[in-house]
C-alpha cells in the first residue's frame, strides 16, 4: 500500500536531533516543517496547518507542553496528533505531556521502524476522525433539513386541514401539537342543513407517510361535508381514496360522527378506534365499539358505510378517542385501558366535564410530559339549540360561489351526429355547479338517455323492438351505421338551464330533435299506465330511469321535444341510491 | 564507572544510511552543538544554577543518545540527576568527566568521517 504524503511539523531545539528526525521522516516520503522552539512551533502550525506534530518536551522560550495546548486549541475540531519527542524517563513528566494534549511519545534514540509505525497509526486515526466528523456534519445538516421540512409540511397541512368548527362551544378536544406526524387527524365541519360532521382518524405509522395520507382525508372531509354529503358518503370516498393511495399494511382507523341536533340524533361509524362513549345526562353510559375494518383496507364494493343511529337529547355527551388513550402506560408498564376511563368517569363531579377528567386522568396515570403524548380525545356536547359556528370564509359552501344561474344551448348537426358525442361536454358544463359535482352519475344518465333516444329513435327512426332478438340486434346496429350516413338537415339540440333554489338548485334540460317524434299521448308509460311499454320509442327501461331520476318529465310537440326538471339539495342523502 | 562503549558503531552505520550525504553535516552539527552545551554546563555551574545545569544536561543527553554515544549519554543523565538534586559538587565532577568523554567521542567521530 502506498502511503500518501503528510505534512509533519518537527519542533526540537537540538539541531542534531532535528537533523536526524527530519531525515528519517523525509525518507518516509513526508513533507517536513521545522521549528526550533515552542513559540515557533505554534507559529508554523498556524501557517502550515500540518497533519501531525512532533514536539520536544523541553525547549527554550516555550516548552512542548505549552505549545501542545496552543496547537490543540488552534486545531479545534480537527484531530492533529501530537507526539512528544523525549528522553524523559520520569513517569510524572510523561504524564504531564499527555495532560497537555500529547497523544504519544517517541523516545530517543529514534528508531526508523517505530517512527514509521507511529506515523501510520496516527494517520489512520486522523483520517477516521475526519470521516466521522464529516459524517456527523452531514447527519446534523440532514436532521436540520428534516425538521425544517416537517415545519413546512405542518404549515401546508394546517392550511388544508384547518380546525373547521372544532372551536365550537360544544366541542372539546385534545390533540398533540405535532399530531399529524404521529398519525392522528381530527376534523369537524358544520353541515349546510344544520348539525355537524366530525371525523377522528389514526393512521398506522408515524412521520411523513402518515401526514401524507392525512392530506387527502382532510380535503375530502371538508370538501364533501360543506356540500352536504352524509357521513356515510364521506367515509366511502375516504376509504376509496386511501385504498388507492396507501401502500399495503398502511391504513387509517377512524370514527365518523354525524350530529343532528334538531332531530336529537347521532349517527356514528367506528372502524378500528376504541369504543366511543355516549354519556347520558342521567348517568347512563352507552359504548359504541368498532364494527368495521379501518379505512383504506376494503375495496369500494365491499366497504360498509352504514352508520349506527343513537337518539340523544340535550345534556348527553359523546366521547371519541384514539388508542393512545387506552395504551397510555405507567412506569410499571400497565395500560390505562377501558378500566382507566371507567375510573375517571366515576369521578366526574356534577359540574365537571368527562373530557377534562379523562384527559387529566390519563396524564396523571402515564405521568408523561403533555407535549410528548400520542393521543387524541374529542368530546361533543348535545345542545338543544343547533350550534352555528362561525365558519365564514373558511368552509362556506362553495356551491354559492360557483355558477348557479345560467343557460346554454348546444346543437349538433348532420355529419357530426355520427362522429361526436356531446355528452362529456354537456356533463362538464353541468358539473361546474359545485352542488351537481357530486351527482355526476345521475346527470350523465339523464343526458345520455335523452341523447340516445333523440339520436337513435328520433333522428334515425330505429325501432327499439329490433333489439329484442339477437338477429334484430345485429340488424339494428348495421342499420344505425347506414342511417348515420344520411342525416342531412337533421339536428339534436340541448338547452340547459340552471337556477338556484333555497338549499340547492334546479337543472332544466330540454332535448329536441329533428325526427318525426312519437305518439307520446298513447304511450303506456308516459300516459301513466303501468305495464311493459313496447312503444316505437322509449323502451320501458330508459323512460323509467328518466322518471325516477328527475322531478318532472314533459313531452311536447310531436314527441320530439322532451323537458326534464332535476332538483338537488345540499342536505339530500346521497347514500340512498348506491348505483353511482 | 560505566562499561558502555564510546560509540555505538551499529547505530552510527544506520544513521549514515539514513542521512546519506547529510551525514557529515550531522556529525559537524553534533560536535558544535555539544561543545556549546558543555560550555553552558560550565556557565550554569559557575552561576550555581542547578536547574539550568539539569536542563542543559538533559538536552545534551538526548542528542548523545541519538548520535550513538551511549557512555557520554550516561554521564549526561548522571549530570542531569545531580542538577535536579542540587548537588553542585557532583555536578562539577561530572562536567570534567563529560569533557573527557566528549574529547574521546569527538576523536572517534572525526575518524568516522575520514573513513
Amino acid at each position: 500500500m502506498t502511503q500518501h504524503s503528510l505534512r509533519i511539523l518537527i519542533a526540537d531545539d537540538s539541531d542534531t536531533d532535528r537533523l536526524i528526525l527530519q531525515a528519517l521522516i523525509k525518507r518516509l516520503g513526508h513533507e517536513v516543517i521545522e521549528a526550533t522552539d515552542g513559540l515557533e512551533a505554534v507559529e508554523k502550525f498556524r501557517e502550515g496547518s500540518p497533519d501531525i506534530v512532533l514536539l520536544d518536551a523541553l525547549m527554550p522560550r516555550m516548552d512542548g507542553m505549552e505549545a501542545a495546548r496552543h496547537i490543540k486549541a488552534l486545531a479545534g475540531e480537527r484531530l492533529v496528533p501530537i507526539i512528544f519527542l523525549t528522553s524523559l524517563s520520569d513517569a510524572e513528566d510523561l504524564a504531564r505531556c499527555l495532560e497537555a494534549g500529547g497523544d504519544d511519545f517517541l523516545t530517543k534514540p529514534y528508531s526508523r521502524v517505530i517512527i514509521e509505525a507511529k506515523i501510520k497509526a496516527f494517520d489512520r486515526m486522523r483520517r477516521m476522525h475526519d470521516t466521522l466528523s464529516s459524517q456527523h456534519e452531514e447527519i446534523s445538516e440532514r436532521n436540520r433539513q428534516l425538521l425544517e421540512e416537517q415545519t413546512i409540511a405542518r404549515r401546508v397541512f394546517d392550511n388544508v386541514a384547518h380546525t373547521g368548527c372544532l372551536d365550537s362551544p360544544n366541542i372539546r378536544y385534545h390533540a398533540s401539537p405535532l399530531s399529524v406526524f404521529n398519525g392522528d387527524v381530527l376534523f369537524a365541519s358544520p353541515r349546510p342543513a344544520g348539525g355537524m360532521l366530525i371525523f377522528l382518524g389514526d393512521f398506522t405509522g408515524h412521520g411523513l407517510p402518515a401526514a401524507i395520507g392525512a392530506m387527502p382525508v382532510a380535503e375530502i372531509f371538508y370538501g364533501m361535508a360543506r356540500k352536504g354529503f352524509s357521513g356515510a358518503d364521506v367515509l366511502r370516498e375516504i376509504n376509496q381514496k386511501l385504498k388507492l393511495i396507501l401502500p399495503t399494511g398502511m391504513f387509517c382507523c377512524g370514527a365518523m360522527v354525524e350530529a343532528d341536533f334538531k332531530l336529537g340524533q347521532l349517527r356514528v361509524w367506528n372502524g378500528g378506534l376504541p369504543e366511543a362513549w355516549v354519556l347520558r345526562g342521567d348517568g347512563e353510559q352507552l359504548l359504541l365499539p368498532s364494527r368495521h375494518l379501518p379505512l383504506g383496507i376494503l375495496p369500494p364494493e365491499q366497504f360498509e358505510s352504514v352508520m349506527e343511529t343513537v337518539h340523544v337529547q340535550p345534556g348527553d355527551r359523546l366521547l371519541v378517542m384514539t388508542d393512545g388513550v387506552l395504551e397510555a402506560a405507567n412506569g410499571r408498564g400497565e395500560l390505562f385501558g377501558l378500566a382507566g376511563i371507567r375510573r375517571c368517569l366515576e369521578q366526574v363531579e356534577p359540574a365537571g366535564h368527562p373530557f377534562d377528567v379523562v384527559l387529566e386522568g390519563v396524564r396523571a396515570f402515564s405521568d408523561k410530559a403533555a407535549e410528548s403524548d400520542d393521543l387524541t380525545l374529542v368530546a361533543l356536547d348535545i345542545t338543544d339549540q343547533p350550534a352555528v359556528p362561525d365558519v365564514s370564509g373558511q368552509s362556506l359552501p362553495s356551491a354559492l360561489a360557483g355558477p348557479t344561474e345560467w343557460r346554454c344551448e348546444y346543437e349538433i348537426r348532420e355529419r357530426t351526429l355520427g362522429d361526436f358525442s356531446p355528452l362529456p361536454l354537456l356533463l362538464h358544463i353541468c358539473l361546474e355547479v359545485p352542488g351537481l359535482r357530486t351527482r355526476g352519475g345521475e346527470i350523465y344518465t339523464l343526458l345520455s338517455e335523452l341523447y340516445n333516444n333523440a339520436l337513435e329513435h328520433g333522428v334515425l327512426q330505429l325501432p327499439s323492438e329490433w333489439k329484442r332478438s339477437a338477429e334484430g340486434f345485429g340488424r339494428y346496429y348495421s342499420e344505425r351505421q347506414a342511417r348515420l350516413a344520411r342525416v342531412e338537415g337533421h339536428y339534436i339540440r340541448f338547452s340547459l338551464h340552471h337556477t338556484r333554489k333555497p338549499g340547492g338548485g334546479r337543472l332544466r334540460v330540454v332535448c329536441e330533435d329533428s325526427g318525426a317524434g312519437f305518439d307520446f299521448r298513447n304511450h303506456p308509460l308516459v300516459s301513466g299506465e303501468t305495464g311493459e311499454g313496447i312503444g316505437p320509442r322509449y323502451a320501458g327501461r330508459g323512460l323509467l330511469l328518466l322518471k325516477r331520476l328527475s322531478k318532472n318529465i314533459t313531452f311536447r310537440g310531436k314527441g320530439n321535444h322532451v323537458e326534464i326538471v332535476y332538483d338537488w339539495n345540499f342536505s339530500a342523502h346521497q347514500g340512498d341510491g348506491d348505483d353511482r | 564507572m560505566t562499561d558502555r562503549q564510546h560509540l555505538d558503531e551499529e547505530a552510527l552505520a544506520e544513521l549514515q544510511d539514513v542521512m546519506e550525504d547529510e551525514f557529515d553535516v550531522l556529525i559537524q552539527t553534533y560536535i558544535v552543538d555539544s561543545r556549546d552545551r558543555i560550555a553552558s554546563l560550565k556557565t550554569a555551574l559557575a552561576a550555581s544554577d542547578a536547574d539550568a545545569f539539569a536542563k542543559t544536561a538533559h538536552s545534551l543527553k538526548g542528542s548523545c543518545i541519538n548520535i550513538g554515544a551511549p557512555r557520554l549519554g550516561e554521564l549526561c543523565l548522571e549530570a542531569e540527576e545531580a542538577g535536579k538534586a542540587q548537588d553542585l559538587g557532583e555536578a562539577s565532577r561530572l562536567v570534567a568527566a563529560i569533557e573527557q568523554e566528549f574529547a574521546a567521542v569527538t576523536g572517534l567521530l572525526e575518524g568516522f568521517l575520514v573513513r
